[in-house]
């Protein structure tokens, strides 16, 4: 157990826990910042994706010690602009049924088109097929990220 | 003229104190009832459970079906604001917590609101009366001279207006009318309309509150460790290396096994991981998937129980004609919801307080307060006494019908009991998919005969498999209802002259349970794609072959023919592609669906899903929409994907990578048109399941002419 100092959605965070404990639950459980969820817990299915300077990472397979002094960003920080493209697409298709796994959705997209605003078919395809989904929103999904990448086109 | 028949207060006190207090059971709610909440000043305007008017005009909708994704916390709120005349951005939801006075509040089997709409427009235009009497009264008018609209009341004779928060304490003081007049669907203005869902913002911020979001003052956490066989129990333990972790409190028994006791979540799984436990392994390891397939081939040449027969589908003069039989497996499914079930519970000595994602609230609260020893909580006299278990429903991860069941939140509860504090108990992604339950598995047999003309003679399906309603009532299959493995079987679309339906019962000791769409998300995919193979055999179009069957005026024709037209059909397809169609009627609507794939290599690329959906009356054409693409998405997955491996008594399936769901670029096209109509509403979050996985399958074989009969697909 030691002091570990996570720099959280622009705000340093002192948390005292095991530094081998996973990102995910110091988050949650420490921080109360609960937008980020579990679902598989070994990297699979990125419910739990949040930004490591500005990489997205899933934070059940981090440890907090690899992830303190550098800047994380949540599904809560992301927030603070509600105005972000990905939201108003988000908002506009109508994407979310249970909800339980756009947090990790958005912050997947937000990080790739962050790296590179027009991404191929292909890499949208690699890097959204990372993120589950159980109640079936990938249409709607493919459709926001349609829009946010030809935002002059009807999606 | 009022429109309702006058009722006293005293009388409606009378009435509603009946129900309040908890003598009946009720399944529903009287249609508008209203009872009073004592709590309610005379500030509130509520004439019934469902709704609230303040004085500043605010009106809030109580919503006593749970969220799980389908958009009840917006539909609902719908149709009270239709018939209350008031406008949108004035509706605020409440999540209702467990509790007699809303009727049934279990979520399942698509009826969230087939079972909801009347009570729901009666409640909104109770209260729009109510508003139009207070009204006439203080102008000294006829109601008649009185209307709603957008949240005013407005005088016919001279253009005054009154806001309906203005009203608000002389309506409530009125008593409640009776049989008030609705609107007739055509005047809708929001019903039918493609309103932005509430609860969208929320879950797109982080800020939603689903069962693990939520926490308690002085709150620990819990994992438990299961048996890993079925039937199993703990023989002993040795807890010495999981308490060596710093976070691990205590480990203690509990019912289902053992519970570690943290106070971090992830201390908690670690702890269950290093927890030492020796097993009773139990009375079941020697059942697998192999002895069960071979106690379902035991009956499936047996005569079973007859469920239906027209004609006489045992005539040896069928062998004579154009005659076909075959086999279909279908494995086990899990529900795989990407929210793990989890609880938080907090025990006192004298009453509980629960906060779960769960779908099905009242039952819960029966078990919990059965399992803490409260007694039943409808017992008014000990609920004085302040025995009480109160239920928070909270937002749910995604249900499929898992989180009707009330495992996770009799663990919580017990566990917070025994500790004397409040606990959240999360179970692991493996917890999860092995200790859940599961859709059963089963076998059927078909068989058909087409006559020289290429008409369909002969049809029969015996079903081999468990039922879910014998099992959870602990008895041998003897009653009519413990044939449910053949719900989606009968009632047929299709006359065929000699027709026979029957069942053969197998217990099995794997954990049944409901799955999104039950046993319809079994016999339609199996008679469909049968059907299919009917219609090959006659050298028929499979949407022809079909059609001269039905009722030629029948929703399910007609959506069918829609499917036909929409769909492209009759269009030529590439070499290597293929369609395939199904239809399926069930929880009161129509389905008629499309499958397009490709297939090269034997890989398929699912090209494009064209559905037709008759629900009666669309409430949100979105979020049937929603609904349409969520079901075909999880019926193929389990087509494609889906099967829980059972061996030596336990269930091998840990992970999404060993129980895989579709993903994002495997995804088809989908395209949902719904059909408008006036009929009854009907479910649309399980309908799409029934014919999603025969239309993919009729699809391949059109593509490759291989027929696939066992599940999941494997084409090599």
């Amino acid at each position: 157990m030691s002091d570990i100092i996570l720099n959280v959605n622009g705000e340093n965070k002192s948390v005292n826990v095991d530094g081998s404990t996973p990102l995910l639950w110091v988050l949650r459980d420490n921080l109360q910042l609960t937008g980020t969820k579990y679902s598989c817990g070994i990297g699979l299915c990125g419910t739990c994706v949040v930004h490591i300077d500005g990489i997205a990472v899933r934070s059940c397979s981090v440890s907090v010690k690899d992830a303190a002094l550098k800047s994380i960003l949540t599904i809560e920080g992301l927030a603070q602009n509600i105005d972000h493209p990905v939201f108003k697409a988000w908002v506009d298709q109508e994407v979310s049924q249970c909800g339980y796994c756009q947090p990790g959705q958005i912050m997947t997209i937000a990080a790739l088109l962050n790296k590179n605003p027009n991404p191929s078919d292909k890499e949208i395809e690699d890097t959204m097929s990372g993120v589950l989904c159980r109640c079936g929103t990938y249409p709607r999904i493919k459709k926001a990220i349609d829009m946010l990448i030809n935002p002059n086109v009807e999606a | 003229m009022s429109r309702f028949k006058k009722q006293t207060r005293r009388e409606f006190i009378k009435v509603c104190s009946i129900s309040a207090g908890g003598l009946f059971l009720v399944s529903y709610v009287p249609l508008g009832c209203s009872k009073p909440d004592r709590e309610i000043s005379s500030n509130i305007l509520s004439p019934s459970a469902y709704l609230k008017i303040d004085t500043s005009g605010v009106v809030t909708v109580i919503v006593h079906r749970s969220e799980m994704g389908q958009g009840v916390q917006t539909s609902l709120p719908m149709i009270v604001a239709e018939e209350l005349e008031v406008n949108w951005k004035d509706i605020r939801v409440e999540q209702a917590d467990a509790g007699e006075k809303y009727g049934n509040q279990l979520t399942t089997g698509s009826r969230s609101i087939t079972l909801s709409f009347d009570p729901f427009r009666i409640a909104g235009a109770t209260a729009k009366e109510m508003l139009i009497i207070a009204a006439s009264l203080k102008w000294g008018i006829n109601q008649t001279d009185c209307y709603a609209q957008n949240g005013f009341i407005f005088n016919n004779i001279n253009e005054n207006k009154f806001s309906y928060g203005e009203l608000v304490s002389d309506a409530a003081k009125l008593p409640v009318p009776q049989n008030v007049k609705l609107k007739d669907p055509k005047d809708y203005k929001i019903i039918g309309k493609r309103i932005k869902r509430l609860d969208t913002p929320a879950k797109l911020y982080g800020t939603a509150k689903f069962g693990m979001d939520i926490f308690v003052p002085g709150m620990v956490y819990a994992a438990v460790k299961r048996s890993p066989t079925l039937g199993g129990s703990v023989k002993s333990f040795n807890a010495s290396k999981a308490k060596d972790i710093n976070g691990v409190l205590d480990v203690i028994q509990i019912s289902s096994g053992m519970a570690v006791i943290a106070d971090s979540t992830w201390d908690a799984f670690r702890g269950q991981e290093l927890l030492e436990v020796e097993w009773n392994p139990g009375p079941y390891t020697d059942v697998s998937n192999d002895s069960i397939r071979k106690s379902f081939l035991g009956k499936i040449e047996s005569e079973g129980t007859e469920i239906e027969k027209i004609g006489d589908p045992e005539s040896p003069n069928y062998d004579s004609e154009n005659s076909l039989s075959a086999i279909y497996e279908l494995p086990f499914q899990v529900h795989a919801a990407m929210e793990p079930v989890n609880c938080v519970a907090d025990v006192k000595d004298d009453s509980a307080e629960i906060w779960a994602p769960t779908q099905n609230p009242q039952s819960l609260q029966r078990e919990i307060a059965n399992r803490l020893g409260f007694r039943n909580i409808i017992d008014k006299v000990l609920r004085l006494k302040g025995k009480e278990v109160i239920v928070h429903v909270t937002l749910i991860g995604g249900g499929f019908g898992r989180k009707s069941n009330s495992d996770f939140g009799l663990e919580a509860a017990e566990i917070s009991q025994a500790i004397g504090k409040p606990v959240k108990l999360t179970w692991t992604r493996e917890d999860d998919m092995k200790h859940g339950q599961f859709r059963p598995a089963s076998m059927h047999k078909l068989s058909g005969a087409i006559d020289n003309s290429g008409k369909a003679v002969l049809f029969t399906h015996h079903v081999v498999g468990p039922s879910i309603k014998a099992q959870l009532a602990k008895r041998d299959p003897t009653k009519p209802e413990d044939y449910d493995m053949v719900d989606g079987t009968v009632l047929l679309p299709y006359k065929i002259p000699n027709l026979r339906i029957s069942a053969a019962n197998v217990n099995t000791p794997v954990p049944l349970w409901y799955w999104r769409a039950v046993y319809n998300s079994q016999n339609p995919l199996v008679v469909e794609s049968f059907i299919d193979e009917m219609a090959s055999a006659a050298k028929k179009d499979p949407i022809d072959f079909r059609l001269e069957m039905m009722d030629e005026k029948s929703r399910l024709a007609n959506v069918l023919k829609m499917v036909r037209e929409k769909s492209d059909w009759d269009k030529k397809l590439l070499e290597g592609s293929g369609r395939g169609v199904a239809v399926s009627a069930c929880y009161g609507s129509y389905n008629a669906q499309v499958a397009e794939v490709t297939i090269r290599n034997n890989k398929i690329k699912l090209d494009r899903f064209v559905s037709v959906i008759d629900c009666g009356i669309a409430i949100n054409p979105d979020t049937i929409e929603a609904q349409m693409e969520g079901a075909i998405i999880f019926s193929i997955s389990a087509a494609l994907k889906g099967e829980i491996i059972i061996r030596n008594g336990g269930i091998e399936n840990s992970n999404y990578y060993d129980y895989p769901i579709l993903e994002y670029g495997e995804t088809p096209v989908i395209e949902t048109h719904i059909v408008k109509n006036d009929f009854p509403v009907g479910g649309v979050g399980e309908v799409g399941v029934a014919a999603s996985a025969p239309a993919l399958l009729n699809a391949i074989f059109n593509a490759t002419g291989k027929r696939i009969r066992k599940l999941p697909v494997n084409l090599s």
